[in-house]
This record gives C-alpha cells, structure tokens and sequence, in this order.
C-alpha cells in the first residue's frame, strides 16, 4: 500500500489517546486544505503545562497516525514548548511519512495551533 | 494468512491457460510479423487466428480489430483519431462525466486544441439519459463517447440506446468496454458503436495489450506512425504473444461467461446485503440492478477511504477507494462527485470487484471483518461524534 513506516503502521493499528477531553480547556478543530480530511484536538492545561490530549480524526492512515504522535508529544510540554512542534518535527518522530503524505502532518500542527488559541481565549475570558 | 484480493477491476491475474497459449511465442515462435521468412508467417498467422477469435465474439469482422497496447492507447486513438480524421465537419465532442480518465484527459487535451466539449451529467445511480445526449447533439457533433460499464460503481450504460440515436444522425459513437468485456456480452452491432475499447488484462490476459475496434468505414486518423502493421492504423512490431494471450483469455471469458456472471452476481449480492445489513450508515453506491455482476461499491459514512483500505490490507483483504487520499490530485473520484456524492461520503468509498477466483468464504471474510473496522474507525471520528452528539442518522 503506501509503504508506511512502522511507527506510522503501530500508532495507525493502536492510535494513542482517542477521543475528546470532556472538561477540555482548549479544543482546536481543523480541515486539511488539501484534501479535505479533519481533526479535532482536545487539551487539559494545568500552569501553562499540556497535562492531557485527546484526538479525533476523520482521515488516512497518515493523518491517524500524526494525530497519535502529537498528542504523546505534546503531553506534559509547556505550552510555549509545545508550540515548536513542527509538522515535520512529528512526521520524523514517526520515522519519515511518504512524500505524498506529508501534507498530512500539516493537519496536526495545525489542530494543535488552534487549541491553543482556543484555551489562551479562554483564559483571557476569565 | 490467506489474502483474498478484491480488486479485480484494477487487474486480473492472468489465467494459467492464457499463459500456456502464450509462452510459445516468447521463444520457438519468435518471428516478426512482417517478416516475408517462415519465422514470420507462423507468428503472422497466429497474430491473424487471435484476430480472428476476438472479432467473431464482439461480431465484428476480423480486420475491424486493431491490436493495441491497451485502453489508454484505444481511447486516445479513438477520440484523437476521431476528432482530427473529421476535424473539417465539425469540433463538437459528447461525453460523460464519469469516464476513466485515459478518456477524459484526452477529452481535455482536445479542448485544447480548440475542440469543444459537452460533459453529460449522470443521475445518482451514474447513469447517463440518452436523452440528454439527443438534446446535445448540434450539426458540428463528430463524436459521442459514453464508457460502456463504470469502472468505480459498476453502472452499465444505456449503450444501445446511444448508439441508434448517433446511428441516425451519422456521429461517431465511442463506448469504452474496459470494465463489460469478459464480463458481460459485448456485441458491436447490439451496442450500434463505430468504435470499442479494450484491454486484455481487465479479463485474464496479459498486461500491455488490448484493442480497438473500427467499424468498417470509420475514418480514423492513426496515433502512432511507423511501418505499416494493422492496416497503417497502429504501427509498432506486434506484440504477438500478448495478442496470442488476449485471444485465448477473450475466448476462455466467453465460454464461462454466462455461468460465471451469475456466479459473481450471487457473491456480489451477498456481499453488499451482509455489509450493508452489518454496519449501519454503509450505503451502495451505482445501479441496484443495472451493475457490473462483480462490482460492489460501498460508503462508509463518517470515515475515510484510505484507512479503511489499510485497516482490511492488515486483514489480507485488498480494495479500492475513491478516495481524496488515495488520489494524487487529492481530489475524491469525480465518478462518485458525479452521482451527488459529498465529498466525505464519496472519501469513505469502498470499491469491491470480484473476479474468477473468489469464492463464498472470501466473502464471507470481508463481511465479518467490516464491522469491526469500521466502529474501530468511528470511534476515532470527529464527524461520527458530531452524528451521534446530535442525534442524526444520516441515510
Ligand atoms: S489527511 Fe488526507 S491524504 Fe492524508
């Protein structure tokens, strides 16, 4: 098939920390502009410290996969440290993802920048 | 684990009895074609029994067959051919919006050369209205190409319809039967075309041929020039053993046609009640009754096409998607766009295509590994929660 690596086959056949955070303080939801795939990344913060993510994805195996991987990554990071996580940053963390696939992780990152902002509105709102 | 392979309508493995036929042809019976020697005359011969053979199914007569590489070369030589060989009587070119695209990229490629295009809709089963093609036809329409069965969702055409309605009016009428021939009968003269495209290894026989056929009188222009083989029509030296193999495998198609559609039909029937009735939100997509008898093309509401591919491939199961991320234009199937399809529906599509050598257990297999994926998939979907958050069932 797409000749996946095997980390990206081990996160796709056992995805980390599925689902959505109930009492969120951050959700970011994002649509791939490439080929219209969706995900949906929840945060738990605790003093500016990521201490939980959730994710939910609507789309191909890369785009599981890099959904798993960010949210390992990002757990227990400071928000500030969290946001250096590039696309790339977790497409490599996943051993490499195929040329055409590295649109994919773009979705992550980006999911990742909007809950973010999603939780730093809502602290401004307190 | 025993792979069970669904992709029939990609390619067949060819048939061991196809080979047979062939082998001969690499080594002792060598020759080139065109050669005046001995070494020629006993491949020219063959060359000319095989055409013979696949013009006696379709009805056609046997130098209305052009040997070719393959669909892609047969649609490009018959709409090209077309358009420039009838250029002085008009530029106007009917097609639909669901054929493979070694039509419509040739079709676009026409535009560009100044050719004007009318892209028939199809309804939500994929089929096209004759009626449609009527009120298209204006006095500059040279060519009508409307594809005989759809590769994605297995709808067949209203062939015969089209062609008388081109027959009266004196248009070219192409059907590209890649995905009928060896499936379904095919007839040159039931279907009323001037011109049918066809590959060998979409039944049984080897890649890298196939073949045109040219109603007599048709004018044509040629694709490729060189020496003078098929009639100045197609140059190139013949690829003899492919064309020994397209022989043997059209004719092996044909003897089992009748029993093995049924055959298939059952399968088919089984698969999509058992996956349909099995996983909820799994609609078919393309004609209930006028389909392929091998073809079973499936939504997955709320999931995406690609992962369900690489969730049944763990399973040793292989399918096909008509998926966005399965393309490398990232776009979803224009096929499945066509029939009204939204873009996440026609992302989570699953093409099944059956074939000689699968069986009820296969089937079965599919049908009880399915559901399991699928929730698997759900579970992870943002719009699945949204689905169920809100109480909707989508249909
Ligand atoms: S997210 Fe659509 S192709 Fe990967």
């Amino acid at each position: 098939m797409e000749s996946y690596s095997d980390k990206v086959m081990d996160h796709f056949r056992k995805p980390r920390n599925v689902g959505a955070i109930d009492d969120a303080d951050g959700v970011g939801k994002e649509g791939n502009p490439m080929c219209g795939d969706i995900m949906e990344l929840s945060i738990k913060v605790k003093d500016d410290t990521i201490i939980d993510a959730k994710f939910r994805t609507f789309g191909c195996g890369a785009a599981i996969a890099t959904s798993s991987m960010i949210t390992e990554m990002i757990k227990g990071k400071s928000i500030q440290d969290a946001l250096k996580i590039s696309n790339r940053a977790v497409a490599e963390a996943l051993d490499g993802l195929p040329a055409k696939k590295m649109h994919c992780s773009v979705l992550a990152a980006d999911a990742l920048k909007k809950a973010v902002d999603d939780y730093r509105e809502h602290r401004k709102a307190l | 684990m025993k792979r069970i392979y669904l992709d029939y309508a990609a390619t067949t493995p060819a048939d061991p009895r196809v080979i047979d036929e062939m082998l001969p042809f690499f080594t002792e019976h060598f020759g080139n074609p065109s050669s005046v020697h001995s070494f020629g005359q006993e491949t020219k011969s063959a060359v000319e029994a095989a055409r013979e053979t696949v013009s006696g199914l379709l009805g056609a007569a046997p130098d209305e067959i052009v040997f070719v590489s393959g669909a892609t070369e047969a649609n490009n030589t018959a709409l090209k051919g077309t358009a420039f060989a009838k250029r002085d009587k008009g530029n106007h070119i009917i097609t639909s919006a669901i054929e493979h695209h070694s039509v419509s990229e040739t079709v676009a490629a026409l535009k560009k050369e100044g050719f004007r295009i009318t892209n028939l809709p199809v309804d939500r089963y994929g089929m096209v209205d004759p009626d449609d093609v009527k009120k298209a036809i204006d006095e500059k329409t040279i060519l009508i190409s409307i594809m005989h069965a759809n590769n994605e969702i297995g709808t067949i055409q209203p062939i015969a319809e089209i062609g008388k309605i081109a027959r009266e009016r004196s248009i070219t009428f192409h059907t590209d039967a890649v995905q009928s021939l060896g499936h379904i009968p095919v007839n040159v003269d039931d279907l009323d075309v001037d011109l049918l495209s066809g590959s060998s290894h979409k039944f049984y026989g080897p890649k890298g041929v196939g073949f045109l056929y040219v109603r007599k009188g048709t004018k044509l222009t040629a694709l490729l020039f060189g020496g003078d083989q098929e009639k100045r029509r197609r140059a190139g030296t013949h690829n003899t053993p492919g064309i020994v193999g397209t022989a043997a495998a059209a004719r092996i198609a044909h003897e089992s046609m009748a029993e093995e559609s049924v055959r298939e039909a059952v399968l088919r029937d089984r698969l999509i009640k058992g996956i349909t009735g099995a996983v909820q939100d799994a609609s078919l997509n393309g004609h209930p009754t006028m389909r392929l008898p091998n073809n079973a093309n499936i939504s997955f509401h709320f999931i995406e096409g690609e992962s369900i591919l690489l969730s049944l491939d763990m399973e040793g199961i292989a399918a096909s998607s008509g998926s966005a991320c399965t393309s490398s234009t990232l776009e979803p199937s224009h096929v499945l766009l066509a029939i009204g399809l939204s873009h996440e529906v026609a992302h989570g599509s699953i093409r099944f295509s059956l074939g000689r050598w699968t069986t009820d257990e296969d089937v079965a297999r599919v049908i009880e590994v399915l559901p399991g994926i699928v929730s698997r998939l759900r579970v992870m979907s943002p719009l699945f929660a949204e689905r169920t958050s809100h109480g909707i069932v989508q249909r």
